[in-house]
């Protein structure tokens, strides 16, 4: 046996002669299909059987805790009755709210960071670490701690306010106050996911030639104009890239708020997935949650598509 | 060689004696709190009786009854026995987790007379009220009040306030001579820390706020329906009553309570006690002997009450019946258990340890009321309870009483009227949807 056989030629050689018969038959596109067929096989099971079974249970009025009832084809009265629903509307409000607002801070702390980090100083590499820490921690161990952090009578934040502008830590509820709470979400969330934005801009910044900012300089450009006509569009499909991502989860969020707020006060912090899964796995309203989930996959399945696409525009550019 | 048959030998009667162990185990499920301690000490006896072994599975109160639900709705075989809470006799019964107990009870002579009506009536019947028993009164409870007895007996708080009210500084007995105290020690410094009136409950995820709420509305006479079984609520939710009602339970949220607790249920109010933040607080009667055995607060330094009465006297039930799950395949261990706990000796040790007995054997015992200082409170509260919604969608009518109540309490959404009239709106539905309207 010759010893520098590639690893394929051994496994040729090693393949009993009957299946090697068998399999030589095959064409190249049927052997491609034995190979993702397994996948295939596995993502209809877990992602599309799962999605065309609950767009039919959103036509029925079925409950999985009460299977002695049966479930009866409602056509679209699930659908009807969520889309005329104030309280539907109102948490699609919160939920726009807390994406939007989420997004502006991390995206916006996320650049500045990334571009302050991208400079050479001492402990870069340190900073870079602790900055990062946020995003490794579970979410339900961040709304805890943030729980604690704004408590009127003993919360940190209470007193970091308090030390900058002289109000009593104790005058004011961060979780437990409509005008507040929807912030201290916010907050939290930002706080948490700031660090992603910031190493996704960093490898953009990162991408970005030393030689177009030389050419740049012979060109006498200030840095103001090097940021606005080389750093931004350069780092723009990462940034996008980073909306892309956050926007989706932000969308889908609910452990971080449901540890800090459960929705409240009242439903000022009720998000639609917090409403869902009360929905589905409280009230046991199967149906009626199946339809809110596909409304909810439609919403960001639409949003996500037009993005995408912008962002393809701005990557051709 | 000899040697290693031995072995072999020996293991397999060690292996065939646990495999024999465990087939005799069964699982009991219920709250993680004070009195499922009890039982589990309780429960050593039962082993000792009969060597069948018991397992335990406590969740904690806020994730209770989703995680159990989700257990008797899957037709899991966790638990043999299930200690739920009194609004799920209706699922229970009508969805079949429950095994029906009538002929059980009277092959062994367990007769439902030896337990508080009250008891029997709401955890143990479904339909309401008539003699169908899905489960045997367990642990009798109620919400009810505890305060700081040894700041209301300071002479120079007890003459400033005899000043301002005209009356002694002692326990209330109305809802409004409650929230006179709560607010004559809000923001008040007693040994130089600033603490507050009351902790009421303000929880917005499982039950909490409405448990507190309608605690307030009955004691103003409040009901759910206008003729019990009609599903008649205009009228009788948003009555007159239940809306001052619900409007003094805001009054007190606002004006009396610590700043922070807007999420606040049975854990927070122990909190808030126990740290010295609040003169006075509700919780369940079943956290009572815990509070008064409290190194910092209990013992000399804490007094109970019962609900203040307003127009009536009313309390919130609290407590649970113990059920045989029906999907357990340990029916006959899990009926032996339940024949054993009912027995009166088992009931007076129950209480003895922190439990609270339904068994009249335990209540009427002359010596009951003076075996610990709520006992009394105790028997008084279980003549005025009533209880939420034991309907099989107890969780979707509860889950709209959560959101209409804590919008309008804790985040001043529209006013108490409109509350009420959505919360009608709300029940209404999910009554038409069950066919009931």
């Amino acid at each position: 046996m010759a010893t520098n056989d590639t690893p394929l030629e051994r496994i040729a050689r090693a393949t009993p002669d009957s299946l090697a018969g068998r399999v030589g038959g095959l064409g190249d596109r049927a052997i491609a299909w034995i190979f993702i067929a397994p996948t295939i096989v596995l993502l209809l099971a877990i992602n599309i059987f799962p999605l065309i079974w609950t767009i039919n249970l959103s036509f029925t009025n079925y409950r999985a805790n009460r299977l002695t009832l049966g479930s009866e084809y409602v056509g679209l009265r699930n659908y009807e009755r969520i889309l005329t629903d104030p309280d539907i509307w109102h948490n699609m409000q919160v939920t726009a709210h807390f994406l939007f607002w989420t997004i502006f801070f991390q995206v916006l702390i996320g650049f500045a960071l990334a571009w302050l980090i991208n400079r050479n100083f001492r402990g870069n590499a340190f900073w870079t670490t602790v900055i990062v820490l946020p995003m490794m921690l579970s979410p339900a161990v961040v709304g805890n701690f943030w729980t604690f952090l704004y408590q009127p009578q003993i919360g940190l934040f209470n007193y970091v306010v308090s030390f900058f502008t002289g109000v009593d830590p104790a005058s004011f509820q961060m979780i437990g106050s409509v005008r507040l709470a929807p912030w201290a979400i916010v907050i939290a969330d930002t706080w948490m996911w700031t660090p992603f934005v910031m190493l996704i801009c960093l490898a953009g910044l990162r991408s970005i030639p030393g030689y177009i900012y030389e050419a740049a300089e012979i060109d006498r450009a200030s840095k103001w104009r090097q940021f606005w006509t080389i750093t931004i569009p350069m780092v723009l499909p990462f940034l996008m890239l980073a909306v892309l991502f956050r926007g989706i989860e932000n969308f889908k969020m609910f452990d971080l708020v449901v540890e800090l707020t459960s929705g409240g006060p009242g439903s000022t912090t009720e998000l639609a997935s917090i409403n869902l899964k009360r929905e589905a796995f409280e009230k046991w309203r199967t149906g009626y949650s199946s339809a809110f989930a596909i409304i909810l996959f439609v919403t960001v399945f639409g949003l996500a598509n037009i993005y995408v696409k912008a962002l393809n525009r701005v990557k051709s550019r | 060689m000899r040697t290693l048959k031995r072995c072999l030998l020996a293991s397999a009667v060690v292996l065939s004696g646990a495999n024999y162990a465990a087939a005799e185990d069964i699982t009991l499920c219920w709250a993680a709190w004070d009195p499922a301690n009890a039982l589990v000490e309780l429960s050593k006896d039962f082993t000792a009786a009969t060597g069948i072994g018991m397992k335990f599975e406590f969740v904690p109160w806020p994730n209770f009854a989703d995680r159990m639900l989700n257990e008797l709705n899957s037709g899991g075989k966790l638990c043999d026995l299930m200690i739920g809470d009194s609004q799920w006799i209706g699922g229970g019964a009508e969805n079949g987790h429950y095994v029906k107990l009538n002929d059980f009870f009277d092959k062994e002579g367990i007769s439902m007379d030896d337990f508080a009506p009250a008891t029997v009536y709401a955890y143990s019947t479904w339909p309401k009220g008539t003699p169908n028993y899905y489960a045997l009164p367990a642990m009798g409870d109620a919400n009810a009040w505890f305060y700081r007895k040894d700041w209301f007996s300071r002479p120079e708080l007890q003459a400033e306030f005899k000043a301002k009210y005209g009356r002694d500084l002692a326990a209330p007995t109305t809802q409004l001579e409650l929230k006179d105290i709560a607010e004559f020690f809000q923001g008040r410094q007693i040994d130089g820390k600033t603490v507050y009136g009351a902790n009421i409950f303000t929880e917005r995820g499982s039950e909490g706020i409405t448990m507190g709420v309608l605690g307030t509305l009955f004691a103003w006479g409040a009901k759910f329906e206008n003729t019990p079984g009609t599903y008649d609520m205009q009228g009788a939710v948003n009555s007159a009553e239940a809306v001052e009602a619900l409007e003094f339970y805001k009054e007190l949220y606002k004006c009396c309570t610590a700043p922070g607790y807007t999420d606040s249920y049975m854990q927070e109010s122990l909190d808030a006690f126990k740290s010295g933040q609040v003169a006075m607080a509700m919780n369940w009667f079943a956290f009572f002997p815990g509070l008064y055995k409290d190194e910092q607060v209990g013992g000399d330094r804490i007094g109970f009450f019962v609900n203040p009465k307003q127009n009536v006297e009313g309390s919130m039930l609290g407590g649970q019946g113990i059920s045989v799950v029906s999907y357990s395949d340990k029916k006959d261990a899990a009926l032996a258990y339940i024949k054993w706990f009912a027995q009166p000796d088992v009931q007076k040790k129950w209480w003895s340890l922190g439990g609270y007995s339904c068994h009249l054997a335990v209540l009427k015992d002359p010596s009951f009321v003076e075996s610990q200082p709520f006992a009394a409170d105790f028997l008084k509260a279980m003549d005025s309870v009533q209880d939420f919604w034991q309907e099989p969608a107890y969780a979707e009518l509860l889950l709209a009483m959560q959101k209409r109540l804590h919008d309008y309490v804790v985040a001043d959404v529209g006013t108490a009227q409109e509350a009420l009239d959505l919360l009608i709106k709300d029940w209404t539905e999910v009554f038409e949807d069950e066919g009931k309207l």
